[in-house]
């Protein structure tokens, strides 16, 4: 696919890469808000090989890390549920919950099954009319739409055995909370292209003019990151702001607007607890009161189990791009991808993951 | 995972100087012959997908343990374990493909057994097979072997097979779907055995865990570090975007028709011209070269020029959520 090898392409790279070297005059740090971005830039070595001056630091776009302790517990709850299938991304299913996770729940005998679209839990739902179908609907405003229309689907078939438990999760609650932090040191963003795809960049506008800070909307591959370095960079050197759009190709202001209507039909915005960054004001999704039926955390009644995170643990910190994953004391021995202490270490996307898996061993490497 | 369940349950039982050496098969000597001797089961879920089915796995499966040893295969056992009610006509289509492919690998099954089970104590079908071959005397392939300096070799494209299976479960449809790579590898074995003799330190068929986890094997076994350069992996254009939506790394995607071999720097170019030849090796390549370092590290360079590492994963790798 074309498509994809042009934005692999290590000349195109390198010749944006030359630009940037040219037009960094100083010190900068740029927050990449995306788990997925960060594994990309880790994965292919960019911050190796940008200016040294240039510090990356991995903001809190990883669903799976984000998704509270307590939510892992009562995700845990409802799976041993006997009358219960439990349907899940596949890469929930390692996350650690206070005692265990969804892989042992599902060892011990509980119904858990890796899908690959909510979609498909409606069909398991419509097949299995005597079982009660679950769907552990986490992520950010990406995966909304079609969590949203399972449900809405479900609605209208009628079908009362399907709910979802919902962890959503949405970027501009979470971009404002990290820029009123008083301990915030990043200077530019680069938005999640996949999250701007489907909800336009005009919310960012705002929050870029209020903090005066460039907030770039950047895609995945290496040459769309290092694109969004570079406008960031310029915009930094320059003294502007404002928000950017270098992921053209899937990014319009407004955004994808059929998807937004479904997901607005079906949740409200309300405040949600962040794994290491505690409850952040409207920065999430919960079902509206008409399709309360198909909340889980309703219906199974696990809505009051809480949890308490690992002391060890530094997750919070790397979330919020405070500290980097081997800064932490645990990082590699009592941490690590078998033995994970917190949730950042078990997502490919997780930063902690992404260190380990890729560049544990490497020293950072002058430009050359 | 399983790693750990060989090092603490199963060769402390077991343990004797054969299974000790860990290869994919078993090199025995019986008065004087040379055999090479391999088990595998195969539990594959869907047990039909593109281009396969559970049956030619068994068969390729076992054929190529032999194979990557340097053995020529020559006969199969065969056991079926059968969930009650399981259709006959499926039953029948994969025996058609496992004889199919027997006459392809020129090996037979001499022996066999059958097992129905009571309905949920299988899911659907388990094969067994066992292999034994025979091992020509000159060849001996190790990762002992391997020195600094040395190329590593791939046959072709990574990652057919996995994104195949994963084509083939329920909900999950790729436009174009991915036919698996499954095919028996004892022919261009012995075409580079022959035709470079002496030449060949080690050969492995990148199954589950992927090219990875063979090359990690390999850096474990040899103490040695490997540098692969991510310029020069073959992947296919559906395969590589099929990963980019699950958010897999086609390097640790299975593979049931390809060959890796760590061969002397002199005979690189020849061994992969031989490979090229092959039906079986036409988009073969130079992947990698054995690093002058005594740590057992695979790495990827990667195009921007950087240096990443190449780990052994801790489990399947999991489609990610977005």
């Amino acid at each position: 696919m074309k498509y994809l090898s042009e934005f692999r392409d290590p000349v195109i790279a390198r010749k944006i890469l030359d630009r940037l070297h040219r037009v960094t005059t100083r010190e900068w740090v740029i927050m990449e808000v995306c788990g997925g971005q960060t594994h990309s830039i880790i994965k292919h070595g960019i911050d190796q090989v940008i200016p040294a001056g240039i510090r990356l630091v991995h903001g809190p776009g990883c669903p799976v890390c984000v998704t509270p302790l307590e939510m892992i517990d009562q995700a845990l709850a409802i799976a041993a549920r006997p009358e219960v299938i439990f349907c899940s991304f596949g890469d929930m299913l390692r996350v650690p919950g206070s005692r265990k996770d969804l892989f042992t729940v599902k060892s011990e005998g509980g119904d858990v099954r890796i899908v690959y679209s909510p979609l498909e839990a409606v069909k398991i739902a419509r097949a299995n009319p005597e079982r009660e179908v679950v769907f552990f609907a986490v992520g950010f405003e990406t995966t909304a739409p079609a969590n949203a229309m399972a449900v809405y689907q479900a609605k209208r078939e009628g079908l009362t055995n399907f709910s979802l438990l919902v962890s959503h999760v949405t970027v501009p609650g979470a971009l404002r909370a990290l820029l009123t932090s008083p301990s915030n040191q990043v200077q530019a963003y680069l938005s999640a292209g996949h999250v701007n795809t489907v909800m336009g960049y005009h919310e960012y506008e705002p929050i870029a003019e209020e903090y005066q800070v460039p907030i770039v909307v950047t895609g995945f591959e290496p040459v769309d990151i290092l694109e969004g370095i570079l406008e960031a960079v310029t915009m930094l050197e320059q003294g502007e702001y404002g928000v950017r759009n270098r992921y053209a190709r899937s990014v319009r202001r407004d955004g994808n607007t059929r998807s937004q209507e479904i997901i607005h039909r079906v949740f409200d915005l309300t405040d949600r607890k962040w794994r290491g960054m505690g409850t952040i004001p409207q920065s999430g999704y919960v079902l509206r009161p008409e399709y309360r039926a198909y909340d889980a955390s309703v219906k199974f009644a696990v809505g009051e189990i809480t949890a308490r995170e690992s002391d060890r643990c530094i997750s919070g910190l790397v979330l919020q791009g405070l500290k980097r994953p081997n800064q932490c004391p645990a990082f590699g021995t009592e941490c690590s991808p078998e033995t994970p202490l917190g949730a950042t270490m078990v997502s490919s996307e997780g930063a902690c993951a992404a260190y380990y898996r890729y560049q544990r061993f490497t020293e950072r490497e002058p430009y050359a | 995972m399983s790693h750990d369940l060989l090092d603490k349950f199963f060769l402390p039982r077991f343990e004797n100087d054969i299974l000790g050496e860990l290869g994919d098969q078993a090199r025995l000597n019986i008065d004087g012959a040379r055999l090479a001797f391999s088990t595998d089961s195969f539990v594959v879920d869907p047990i039909f997908f593109p281009g396969g089915n559970i049956g030619d796995l068994a068969v390729n499966g076992t054929v190529n343990d032999l194979a990557v040893g340097g053995a020529v295969p020559l006969y199969l056992s065969a056991g079926f374990i059968i969930e009650e009610g399981f259709p006959m006509e499926d039953l029948h289509r994969i025996l058609l493909s496992m004889e199919q492919t027997m006459h392809r690998a020129g090996v037979m099954v001499v022996t066999g057994d059958t097992k129905v089970v009571n309905k949920g104590s299988a899911d659907k079908i388990f094969i067994n097979t066992t292999g034994i071959g025979r091992l020509p005397e000159e060849v001996d392939l190790s990762p002992a072997h391997i020195r600094p300096g040395d190329k590593v070799l791939l046959s072709g494209s990574i990652g057919d097979h996995g994104i195949a299976i994963l084509s083939g479960r329920e909900g999950f449809a790729l436009e174009n779907p991915v036919q698996t790579d499954s095919a028996p590898l004892h022919g261009l074995v012995q075409t580079l055995l022959e035709g470079a003799p002496g030449q060949i330190r080690v050969m492995r068929d990148p199954t589950r865990g992927g090219v990875a986890t063979s090359l990690n094997e390999f850096a474990q076994a040899a103490n040695k570090a490997i540098r692969i350069d991510g310029k020069t992996l073959p992947v296919q254009p559906a395969v590589e975007s099929a990963c980019e939506i699950l958010g897999l790394d086609p390097l640790y995607v299975a593979n049931e028709g390809k060959l890796l071999a760590i061969v002397a720097p002199e005979s690189a170019d020849a061994v992969l011209a031989l490979m090229r030849g092959h039906e079986y090796g036409k988009e073969a390549a130079i992947i990698g070269e054995v690093l002058d370092e005594e740590t057992a590290r695979v790495s990827l360079r990667t195009g921007l020029g950087a240096e990443t590492i190449i780990d052994m994963l801790p489990g399947e790798q999991l489609p990610r959520i977005c």
